[in-house]
């Protein structure tokens, strides 16, 4: 791991989709074993000149997710590479027994790319609006959940899955993400990423949640409250010691994530916390509802996944701390 | 001649084999076994290019078993083929077993892919002639598919990718016994015209009697002599074929059976053989 932290609170000037689309383009001429399978999404994730440039490599499964699953994992079985696409809510909750059985059971070997997570979904509405496609997953056994913040860490998860074996399912946002990370900067799979270091609470962040972390950071040291981050973008395994480690060191917990808060990145911290370091937490994310229609903005607002919110809420567990 | 004799006379050991496995425990999918037990043995006895010293050769024609129930009659097979010893069979479902109720391909040599999730095994068996396809291989890639299977929808999903993709080195069966778990397929689900469905949605589709070897052999070179569509051979079978306490039951799928009904249906198709 080695990585640096930029903290301007810019958008990026690449969309993620087209991150993505480089990224598998500089793959597959270094090896001609990487196949993109897609579920009629090919516009939407910027991959058309992709498929233009690499047919061999391109196979467009039509609107049939369950399918692509399974012929992802029959391809990996004579030796290919696949790397399958569709919106995250499709990927997950339409294909669960295919990633279950012909994936994960079978030790077969995909990565598959989740899109929209969350909020982001904005105006395709609450059907395509993935709260629970990290939940969904996570009960499966040896499988790899992946939410990359930015371009940078995403063309890194992208490159390094390549060379690994097993079922990754890497959430990605398709539009320009804040930059979080310097140009070539990498990460360990497995590993949380330090942010910000801090001594009175740390919050914990994955995905749009990191920058959202990284603004309530700045407010809640101007009243004077040492705050870290803590960015953990391998949602499974999750990485205990630097769990523990945080908490033994703060002594308080706030996650921040775009997600339902039963079966994501809180529900994966409170297991590690009641099991090796009890202390006060909060999860903020979607408190068990579905999403709606509306500009990424609002739908920050509308379930509480701004700066404002995560002070209010750090405030809160830290009065339970000194309790 | 002689080789078609002895596909026959495997399909009958296949049958024993099985029966001899299952009767340690007094129980399992027994139906489905038996019906799929002349296809087996004209797959592994005759028509595909296998090396049982040699499982993971890449060069091997590849075999899913999407009905995953099944396994006990495959297992069968590959152990009669030398894929593991043949004692091993009587640990079939028993803890710590390399022979699981369904296949596993990480727990038994031979098994290429993990089934047992009805309408799976379509799409990873496409995946791997797919990719067989992508890497220029000339492999054959078999199928079978159980017709209560065909219920589900992955199935027909598989259905229109095979033939959009040219995957002509695909060769799929389906075993229509006319039979599922909880009775006959025409009451529960009725599936129509299968061969015609699999014609329509662009496969090359025969049927044949599913029993007889030659005719099941005689199909899959039919197969082989076109370019261009993937292969579907309709097998019409009998659930419980060739074990006298399954064939003509009803709920035929999964059965319990005593040890005297077991060495019975075993001295019967000794007999036959003889």
């Amino acid at each position: 791991m080695n990585h640096a932290v930029v903290k301007e609170h810019k958008i990026e000037s690449i969309a993620m989709r087209d991150a993505f689309a480089e990224t598998m383009a500089d793959l597959v001429k270094e090896n001609p074993r990487i196949m993109y399978l897609e579920a009629d999404l090919m516009n939407s994730v910027g991959m058309v000149g992709f498929s233009e440039e690499f047919p061999d490599n391109t196979v467009n499964c039509g609107i049939q997710e369950a399918n692509m699953v399974g012929v992802a994992a029959g391809m990996s079985a004579v030796g290919l590479i696949p790397y399958t696409h569709t919106f995250g809510c499709f990927a997950t909750r339409r294909a669960l027994d295919q990633i279950f059985l012909s994936g994960a059971f079978a030790k077969t070997n995909i990565r598959m790319l989740g899109s929209d997570p969350g909020v982001t979904a904005a105006y395709n509405g609450a059907t395509h609006m993935p709260f629970e496609d990290v939940g969904l997953l996570r009960g499966i056994p040896g499988i790899t959940i992946i939410e990359p913040v930015d371009s940078v860490m995403l063309r890194d998860m992208i490159r390094q899955t390549a060379e690994m074996h097993g079922i990754f399912y890497i959430r990605l946002s398709r539009k320009n993400a804040v930059k979080v990370f310097a140009d070539g900067s990498v990460f360990e799979i497995g590993r949380a990423v330090k942010i910000k270091e801090g001594t009175d609470i740390t919050l914990i962040a994955s995905g749009i949640g990191v920058d959202e972390a990284m603004k309530a950071a700045e407010d809640l040291e101007k009243k004077n409250i040492s705050t870290a981050v803590l960015n953990i973008f391998t949602l499974k395994p999750i990485d205990k010691d630097a769990i523990k480690e945080a908490a033994e060191k703060t002594g308080a917990i706030v996650t921040v994530e775009n997600h339902n808060i039963h079966n994501g990145l809180g529900s994966a911290v409170a297991e590690v916390l009641a099991e090796c370091a009890p202390v006060p937490m909060y999860r903020i994310g979607i408190e068990d509802e579905f999403g709606e229609v509306g500009s990424v903005d609002y739908l920050k607002e509308r379930f509480g996944l701004t700066p404002a919110n995560i002070v209010k809420q750090a405030e809160a567990v830290l009065k339970r701390k000194l309790r | 001649m002689d080789q078609n004799k002895d596909v026959v006379k495997f399909a009958r050991e296949i049958r024993i084999q099985t029966l001899k496995a299952l009767g340690g425990l007094g129980f399992g999918h027994i139906g489905g076994a038996m019906s799929a037990a002349d296809v087996l043995a004209v797959l592994y006895g005759k028509a595909m290019n296998i090396d049982p010293q040699n499982p993971e050769w890449e060069g091997r024609d590849y075999f899913v078993m999407s009905k995953g129930h099944a396994g006990p009659a495959l297992y069968s097979a590959l152990a009669l083929l030398g894929y593991f010893p043949l004692e091993e069979l009587k640990t079939i479902n028993t803890n710590k077993t390399r022979l699981p109720s369904h296949c596993d391909r990480n727990s038994t040599p031979g098994i290429d892919m993990s089934t047992g999730a009805l309408g799976q095994g379509i799409s990873t068996a496409i995946g791997i002639a797919h990719g067989n396809k992508i890497l220029k291989k000339e492999n054959y890639t078999y199928l079978l598919l159980g017709d209560g299977e065909c219920d589900e929808g992955q199935v027909w999903e598989g259905a229109l990718y095979a033939p959009q993709h040219k995957l002509d080195h695909l060769i799929a069966f389906i075993d229509f016994n006319k039979q599922q778990l909880d009775g006959y397929t025409k009451d529960i689900l009725d599936l129509g015209d299968l061969r015609q469905k699999f014609a329509d949605f662009g496969w090359y589709a025969l049927e044949v009697d599913g029993h007889d070897a030659d005719a099941v052999y005689g199909a899959i070179e039919k197969v082989k002599g076109q370019t261009g569509k993937p292969g579907m051979i309709v097998l019409d079978t009998q659930k419980g074929k060739g074990c006298h306490f399954a064939e003509g039951v009803l709920y035929n799928h999964h059965m319990t059976f005593t040890k005297k009904q077991c060495e019975e249906a075993i001295a019967l198709l000794e007999k036959e053989g003889e």
